[in-house]
């Protein structure tokens, strides 16, 4: 284990972490008193071999899960602390998510889609229509805004998987395993637009990935391996 | 207000797209819907049968009719007076009169065999012997065919019920009568009442044909009011030359009815919720499976933050959507097959048939709905809930 550098003006603080899931009468320790902090505009790679627990970290920082010891916050909020109610309202504000298989609701458009995050902030129709245009413009999509997910290419449902994730405008991008299920090339233009979204916009972005070509446009790369973190590869 | 409406908007949008999901599912769904409906039906179906008896019974009698039998009887058959007792009665304080004399008839009730249209096989018919005010004492009595038998003659007329249920009782054919053979001289309708599954004759006629000498069993009387009832009650009950059983016609048949009511209403609940049991589980199946197919979408939702409560609802929603159109389906149908679906029945009371049409009523419609209803919400809950118990972080994987 290896602790990163302090910095005072993080945006994600996991400090002291560990996650045990239970199986039967197993305990399965996934991490380990990890520590790792995040500043505000960076992009950073996660990797590490399967099964080393860079989903489930990714999992805690988003607030889908719970720490079964240590302290997570973002942005200043210890989401530990928060119930479940509350930590749903706050994934609604501060996190966006992208999937490795896009997890879009087949039976809406592009369009649609990206305005679900939309449907629980207090905007009107008019205002959520011109976010959800401005998020499809920003990856390019604008001309499919009335496809059906099954109607658009791997790469295409990415891309409004990127748009619903950016819409609400959060405060950290998590990606998990975005070009996991594309083809190079598709794979490519989700890489360029992760980075613009970082280089021009300023967005934070955590992305876990096993792909080292994935993790070459990130700005810093940390490692996960049996739970702890450094910040080298694996021999 | 708006915390509340965000609520109502996130159900609204699960709700939505679990239905706009509901083509993919189309097999399961629609068998969960007709189950439902099949309950329902059969609940609407049992129970119409009840509403339709029910309603026979309740048309024979207004309120301010009256009949009067012997003090512990139980209906007409176990009951007797005397020319003198009848007498009493006509003449008591409350009885309406016409020029002819007070509107009271004075009756007697035997039970003859008849072959039945549908089976061929005998079953008790009621052959009543009434007087001149048989017609005054009783409401919407009319004759549809033929004549008014003539009074001192061996001639019956016969209700529409028991025409159309009975061989040989349409106009111009017979019935046999003790040791002779009657002629049928015409039909008559009583409102869909009990005297329509009857054959009249004259009492007088029906006394001799069975050696009955001067005694009743019933008398029938129209009152001045439905209010002049208590006066004649209690004129009678205190005359102490009479052991008298003072009823509204409205009252005695409903109490005609009971037996049957209950074995009816009985034996339609039981039925319908044996049938829920197997429909429950079928809307539990068929939301199990649209939970399981939508694992990943609902985690998905959850993860962008839409709350656990909003999930159930919305599902809980669906689930009750879908049982309601079942039972909206199964009344439809219900009262496509059953109302005024026309049958005979023996009325236990009586031991004598009943015919009577099945009635599908608003208020049964409503019942079978309210069952769906049930249906749907035991049928939901639990895949509702395991839904808003998923693990977000291993759902969203979940292929």
């Amino acid at each position: 284990m290896s602790d990163q550098p302090a910095t005072n003006g993080a945006l994600v603080r996991v400090e002291g972490v560990e996650k045990v899931f239970h199986r039967g009468t197993e305990d399965i320790h996934v991490l380990a008193n990890l520590n790792l902090q995040v500043p505000a505009g960076e992009f950073l790679a996660l990797m590490g071999p399967s099964g080393s627990g860079k989903s489930t970290l990714l999992n805690l920082i988003g607030g889908l899960d719970r720490p079964t010891k240590g302290r997570v916050s973002v942005a200043g909020d210890h989401i530990e602390k928060l119930s479940d109610h509350q930590l749903a309202a706050w994934r609604a504000r501060h996190i966006g998510f992208v999937f490795q298989l896009y997890n879009l609701i087949p039976v809406l458009t592009a369009e649609r889609n990206v305005e679900l995050p939309l449907l629980l902030t207090h905007l009107t129709k008019a205002e959520r229509r011109k976010h959800v245009e401005t998020a499809l413009a920003m990856v390019g999509l604008t001309h499919r805004a009335q496809h059906y997910p099954r109607t658009l290419s791997g790469g295409e449902q990415q891309r409004v998987g990127i748009a619903r994730g950016i819409v609400t405008d959060p405060t950290l991008l998590l990606c998990d395993e975005p070009t996991g299920d594309l083809d190079r090339k598709s794979g490519d233009e989700i890489l360029n637009l992760l980075q613009a979204l970082n280089r021009e916009h300023g967005k934070t972005i955590i992305m876990v990935t096993h792909d080292p070509h994935a993790s070459a446009r990130a700005s810093r790369t940390v490692y996960l391996n049996k739970g702890e973190l450094t910040n080298t590869p694996l021999a | 207000m708006t915390a509340l409406f965000n609520w109502f908007a996130q159900i609204g949008s699960i709700a939505r797209f679990g239905l706009m999901s509901i083509p993919q599912r189309r097999g399961a769904v629609t068998a969960t819907v007709f189950g439902i409906a099949g309950v329902v039906l059969v609940f609407v179906g049992v129970l119409s049968i009840a509403a339709g008896f029910r309603r026979a019974m309740a048309n024979s009698g207004s309120a301010d009719a009256a009949i009067v039998l012997r003090s512990g009887s139980d209906s007409e058959m176990v009951s007797g007076l005397g020319r003198n007792d009848t007498r009493l009665i006509a003449d008591a304080p409350g009885v309406a009169r016409n020029a002819a004399g007070p509107l009271s008839s004075a009756e007697l009730f035997v039970i003859i065999n008849l072959p039945k249209r549908s089976t061929g096989t005998d079953a008790n018919v009621p052959l009543r012997g009434v007087e001149a005010a048989a017609t005054s004492v009783r409401d919407n009595l009319r004759i549809t065919a033929g004549r008014m038998f003539e009074w001192g003659r061996n001639e019956v007329i016969v209700g529409a019920g028991a025409a159309r249920e009975f061989a040989g009782l349409e106009v111009g054919g017979s019935v046999k009568v003790g040791r002779e053979t009657w002629p049928v001289v015409g039909e008559f309708t009583a409102g869909g009442g009990v005297a329509e599954s009857e054959v009249w004759s004259d009492a007088k006629v029906l006394q001799a044909a069975y050696n009955r000498g001067d005694s009743f069993q019933s008398v029938y009387v129209r009152l001045n009011s439905a209010g002049a009832f208590q006066e004649f009650k209690d004129a009678l009950t205190a005359n102490p030359q009479l052991s008298v059983k003072v009823l509204r016609q409205s009252e005695h048949f409903a109490e005609q009815s009971t037996a049957m009511m209950k074995l009816i209403t009985t034996l339609g609940y039981l039925i319908a919720f044996l049938m829920a049991v197997g429909a429950v589980f079928g809307a539990l199946n068929t939301m199990y499976s649209a939970v399981a197919a939508r694992t990943r979408e609902i985690a998905t939702l959850r993860a962008l933050g839409f709350g656990r409560g909003a999930v159930v609802i919305a599902l809980m929603i669906e689930s009750l959507l879908l049982a309601v159109g079942g039972g909206i389906v199964g009344a439809g149908l219900a009262y496509l097959a059953f109302n005024n679906f026309h049958a005979a029945t023996i009325n236990w009371q009586s031991f004598s048939m009943v015919a009577f049409a099945f009635a599908v009523t608003p208020a049964l419609l409503v019942q079978g709905i309210f069952w769906a209803t049930g249906i749907g919400l035991i049928g939901g809950l639990l895949p509702a809930l395991r839904a808003a118990r998923l693990p977000i972080a291993a759902a969203l994987r979940e292929l």
